[in-house]
């Protein structure tokens, strides 16, 4: 190339210039923008990600989302109903305060309380009965009924200081709301900065909403030091843009580099590419209720989803290794459970599925569908990495059995809100599992729905069936790690025996950084810029 | 106005257009463009919409690439496997009959409406008018994109869209032209007669004010492709399933970084060609329509 | 002039509701916000809290009840998703976005006057024919494709201007500004001259037509006779003639270049009310769109109020036809 030396030149100029005067400022550009900086405002993927630079949950997610200790050293269950957790001694919040259990309390006591919270932390203590403090370093919590998730929905949420809110007498938890608190400030304090004050390795400096948010070096913390004396994290939503100001030296560090740039930025001498495997699955559920079926014609008025034969054929049809090396350029791990191999629940023995079209064509005949049906499948197109070209893929191979399929492709919003209204007979969507592992995507996408229960929440092709509902709620009866697992195990083979939903991948999450830099990968793609270092 | 008949004036019209080289190659484009456009599916080499056309095993290779089955692409295909010049001339098409109805209906109600206020004048007229001031005091793309976030995506979604930010140009343009004849003799020899006002109207009127009315119709046609493009660029336009020049530029968008250029270079030197050949072709109109720039 | 100004006013108000009216029950119609909003990990029954604390379990005619309730009070309602009431969320971005749409008139001005004149004077020359297609192509180019290729021009491939972003502001009467620092004005320059080259076209244009056409007018011919320097005459005859068509046009734009914001705002990352409208409008952020259109809605008025009122301190022709009317 023409400018290849120009660009070099310059590009040393530059480095060299800057590296003079900021060589301790991390830029990072994010895919979307955090918000609020309220850790309990919203509990959504770029909120928990910053809250991870200020705040500090009881305990923490490693990499692999394997429970650490972070603000509680060790736990215990004296009987299957309770859970004591022993704080760390010496930690200070921001502004020099103490960390003991009362601030836990209080944070406990705000949860319910953050004022138009779209989507609050709640559900994280809502299976506490109690929470109690027997001294200043030991916090106590009892449960109604054996609840093995506890830990990884105490990971969720970060401690929050209650000096810092405003409160400084002592702080009694009750499930019914708390007394003796005054009021809670309002999220616009902590935007603001004077209520952002938390225990974790970088301090709020400014947040200007749309541009960036900056925080600097806690000198005082008690875990390892950042390297970095301030970081800087810029909401860069368009990928294209995003990409640019990597090469351009405006930000050190992206999130979700285009799949299609990857195999450019790796060969850029500038640039370094760090990849990790995700908890993301991307899958299609079927419409196991609708008769007819809203997108399905050909049939007359009968839902062939409803036949394991043609579900069969359906993931037979499908080649996903195909769709892991066109569409997602290698980026993705083929998938047939819902979560990836590194997580508690998965079966060993389940293996992975050849493609099979001829199989497929004489399952849809057997199933009384020699010629198919036509299908109408439903995605967002600027949800997930490259979901309507997933969807496009899927629909040839559909297609190509006998199964016309026609895209309905839509924005998020207006997906989402069809999905829920069960619009569609099948529809493509992604599901993140949490540190509970496979028992995050069992609860939700195909537990049969029960709102008393909370399970099935986001099972929106309605599907049901007691056998497995019966290991759901075994494996969520006990805080044995063992006995959980098993019946995990025994409820993922279910679900793949029936073909109740189809797996289709599991999201490779990249990050580009500038060459000399390094990362370490998080499985719930949270960009922490607290990981990010010097290579070697 | 041509008072003496030596000549028709289509005829001085031809003259006067051919007498610019510029402007006989821009119109010879546009006449090229619209025969891609109306041709699309004889002319082009794959059905871009035929799932069982298109196969993936042949994605993203670069142009003049031989595919799995043999099959030439020219200028390469996009990540589904699609041919990439077949898919520019179907997104011509579409771009081009999204617009061009857009225009054509935005013209025939501006027209009407227009041509209601000069004659009825009084309330009506002055109703009309606010209403075309107001429309027209407000930005097109914004108002576009608003109307789309409320209706969803879709083309019919953006035709009527471009009908709603564009019939106010042709409704101010007719009025001001009908008022002027209107006041003319043959009109009100017309009147005299007794003929319905609607024969008056489109049959005598309407004729004669269509010259501004050519002029501006071909700027808003670029214009409309042009927003379209835009609202489809903002992910508010047309669908995936269907997509046109400016989502096909968009879509390969975050491919140009990664060397893939021919995704998004292509449809876009297209839309450029397009574009500034209508323009051209439509300034052209304009001066020899002029009186004050002619010589 | 002050009945025209209070009937303006008043016509205005009435856009305004109607608008606001459209909009609010649109985008009740698209879909629920919460879809997009929620953890989907979250239960039914923490979903519905959501909804609830939301107040959009509401039937939607009690909504917009309680929506003309704020309105009425100077609230326009509070963004779902930030938490922040939604005019202070919009006023925080304006500045941004004004000190873009600043510069990209400047812009058109000091760059497309100047060519449009040359044009003009010079119509026959080589770089007039190449000035005018010039025009036409940045006429004609989608100005998304403009901003892309200014990027991978100016950003990637010579490394010379930051991407995208605003870069450093500093307070300039309490408004943060970003043309004071060479940071900021390094982050600036881009993004206005994609927005400006559609303008800097329409002004090349329009005073090339005006120089062409003033030139032959007796007062230009009367001023060369009298032997005033090319200079002058080209300086303050004819400038200050094409002024008046330049400064209408460009006024009237004005409007169109905040709304062009929003496609050149999404392709810098500018922090901007357009970028603001795009994510909102992506969310379902019902309080900030409609809060935005209000505001740009006022914002045209006054622009055109402007407009008519600078066009006709220039010609005071108009100034003595205003008064009767």
């Amino acid at each position: 190339m023409k400018y290849g030396i120009w660009t070099l030149a310059l590009a040393t100029g530059l480095a060299v210039g800057s590296s003079a005067v900021n060589a301790e400022t991390l830029t990072a550009g994010f895919a979307s923008e955090p918000s609020s900086v309220d850790p309990l405002y919203h509990n959504l993927g770029p909120n928990n990600a910053l809250r991870k630079h200020m705040f500090e949950a009881l305990v923490g997610e490693d990499e692999n989302l394997a429970i650490v200790p972070m603000l509680a050293v060790s736990w215990s269950n004296p009987d299957p109903l309770t859970w004591e957790f022993k704080l760390r001694e010496g930690v200070k919040f921001h502004d020099g305060g103490d960390f003991t259990s009362r601030d836990f309390l209080y944070t406990a006591c705000r949860i319910p309380n953050v004022p138009n919270s779209p989507s609050s932390m709640a559900g994280f203590t809502k299976t506490a009965e109690t929470i109690t403090a027997p001294d200043s370093h030991t916090i106590r919590v009892t449960t109604a009924a054996p609840y093995p998730l506890l830990l990884s929905d105490f990971a969720s949420f970060g401690v929050v200081s209650a000096s810092a809110n405003g409160h400084d007498g002592p702080v009694t938890y009750s499930k019914d709301g708390c007394e003796g608190i005054a009021s809670y400030p309002p999220s616009e304090d902590y935007n603001s900065g004077k209520a952002a004050i938390g225990t974790g390795p970088f301090k709020f400096a400014s947040f200007v909403p749309g541009d960036r948010i900056t925080m600097t070096r806690n000198d005082g913390y008690w875990g390892d030091k950042p390297y970095w004396d301030e970081i800087v994290i810029r909401p860069i939503t368009n990928s294209g843009a995003r990409v640019a100001a990597l090469l351009a030296g405006d930000v050190d560090i992206i999130e979700k580099p285009p799949v299609q740039d990857l195999e450019r930025l790796k060969s850029d001498p500038a640039v370094n590419v760090v990849e990790g495997p995700s908890s993301r699955v991307i899958y299609l559920h079927f419409d196991h209720e609708g008769e007819p079926s809203p997108g399905i014609t050909g049939t007359n008025d009968k839902n062939p989803l409803k036949d394991i034969r043609v579900r069969k054929a359906m993931s037979l049809a499908i080649d996903r290794k195909l769709i892991v090396d066109r569409i997602m350029g290698g980026q993705a791990v083929v998938a047939r459970q819902l979560v990836p191999d590194f997580m508690r629940g998965v079966d060993p023995e389940i293996a992975l599925e050849e493609p099979n079209a001829e199989e497929a064509k004489r399952l849809l005949a057997e199933a009384g569908y020699p010629d198919g049906f036509n299908l109408v499948l439903g995605t967002p197109n600027d949800r997930y990495i490259n979901d309507s070209k997933i969807a496009q893929a899927v629909a040839q191979m559909f297609t190509r059995v006998g199964i016309k399929t026609e895209i309905d492709a839509m924005t998020a919003s207006v997906f989402f809100s069809r999905r829920n209204g069960y619009e569609f007979s099948l529809y493509l969507a992604g599901w993140g599992a949490s540190g509970a592992g496979m028992a995050s995507p069992l609860r939700a996408l195909v537990a049969t729905q029960n709102k008393d229960k909370g399970l099935g929440g986001t099972n929106r092709g309605r599907y049901s069936n007691a056998a497995l509902d019966a290991e759901i709620e075994a494996a969520l009866a006990t805080v044995d790690p063992a006995e959980h697992d098993a019946a995990l195990r025994r409820a993922s083979k279910i679900v793949v025996d029936d073909v109740a939903i189809l797996p289709l991948h599991f999201e490779v999450t990249p990050w580009a950084l500038r060459a000399g830099l390094t990362t370490t990968p998080r499985a719930d793609q949270h960009t922490v810029l607290t990981t990010v270092r010097p290579a070697n | 106005m041509s008072t003496i008949p030596v000549e028709s004036p289509f005829k001085r019209f031809a003259e006067d257009f051919f007498s610019s080289p510029t402007a006989v190659i821009a119109g010879f484009g546009v006449l090229v463009i619209a025969c891609l456009a109306i041709f699309a599916g004889p002319i082009s080499p794959q059905n871009p919409y035929d799932l069982a056309e298109i196969n993936i095993m042949d994605g993203s290779l670069p142009p003049g690439s031989v595919g799995f089955d043999g099959f030439y692409y020219l200028l390469g295909t996009d990540e589904q496997g699609r041919d990439m010049l077949s898919a520019m001339i179907y997104g011509l098409r579409i771009s081009l009959s999204v617009s061009l109805i857009a225009v054509g209906s935005a013209v025939f109600i501006g027209m009407s409406l227009g041509m209601l206020a000069a004659w009825a004048g009084g309330r009506i007229e002055s109703l009309i008018m606010r209403a075309v001031d107001i429309q027209l005091s407000f930005p097109t793309l914004l108002v576009a994109l608003l109307l789309l976030a409320i209706l969803g995506k879709g083309v019919d979604k953006v035709i009527i869209a471009l009908v709603l930010v564009q019939w106010a140009y042709f409704a101010r343009t007719v009025r001001a032209a009908a008022l002027v004849e209107i006041r003319k003799d043959y009109v009100m020899a017309a009147r005299c007669l007794a003929l319905h006002p609607m024969r008056i109207l489109f049959g005598h009127v309407m004729p004669n004010c269509l010259p501004p009315i050519i002029v501006i119709a071909t700027v808003q046609v670029a214009n409309a492709i042009a927003i379209e493009a835009s609202l489809s660029f903002l992910g508010v336009g047309v669908p995936i399933t269907e997509p046109s020049l400016g989502l096909l530029i968009s879509n390969g968008f975050g491919y140009l970084l990664s060397g893939r250029y021919w995704i998004s270079f292509y449809p876009g030197v297209m839309l450029l060609v397009t574009l500034v050949c209508i323009n051209v072709v439509g300034d052209h109109i304009r001066e020899i329509l002029n009186p004050r720039t002619k010589k | 002039m002050l009945a025209y100004l209070i009937r303006r006013l008043g016509q205005s108000f009435l856009v305004m509701a109607v608008m606001a009216t459209i909009v609010f029950f649109g985008l009740y119609m698209v879909g629920n916000p919460i879809d997009l909003l929620i953890n989907p990990e979250d239960d039914l029954a923490a979903q519905e809290e959501a909804i609830r604390r939301l107040g959009l379990d509401q039937p939607v005619y009690i909504q917009f009840l309680q929506f003309l309730k704020g309105v009425a009070t100077g609230n326009l309602g509070v963004s779902f998703v930030h938490n922040t009431p939604a005019l202070e969320l919009i006023l925080s971005r304006l500045p941004a976005t004004l000190e873009l749409a600043f510069f990209a008139m400047l812009f058109a001005v000091l760059i497309g006057i100047p060519l449009g004149m040359f044009a003009g004077l010079y119509p026959k020359s080589p770089g007039s024919r190449i000035i005018m297609g010039g025009s036409i192509i940045g006429f004609s180019t989608p100005n998304f494709w403009q901003g892309l290729m200014l990027i991978m021009l100016f950003a990637v491939f010579w490394r010379v201007l930051p991407s995208g972003g605003r870069g450093e502001t500093t307070e300039l009467f309490g408004v943060p500004v970003s043309f004071l620092t060479l940071d900021g004005l390094k982050h600036l320059i881009l993004p206005a001259l994609n927005l400006a080259i559609f303008k800097i076209s329409l002004v090349i244009r329009l005073s090339r037509a005006g120089t062409a056409e003033v030139s032959l007018q007796d007062y230009v011919k009367y001023a060369r006779a009298r032997g005033l320097s090319e200079k002058r005459v080209v300086g303050v005859h004819i400038l200050k003639n094409i002024l008046i068509p330049v400064v209408t046009v460009l006024g009237l734009e004005l409007g169109n270049v905040i709304a062009f914001a929003v496609v050149t705002e999404t392709v810098f990352a500018w922090p901007g009310i357009g970028k603001l409208l795009i994510d909102s409008i992506g969310l379902l952020d019902r309080p900030v769109v409609v809060a935005y259109m209000m505001l740009t809605v006022f914002m045209f008025v006054m622009i055109n109020f402007f407009v008519d009122m600078a066009y006709s301190m220039l010609d005071p022709r108009i100034r003595i036809k205003a008064g009767k009317a």
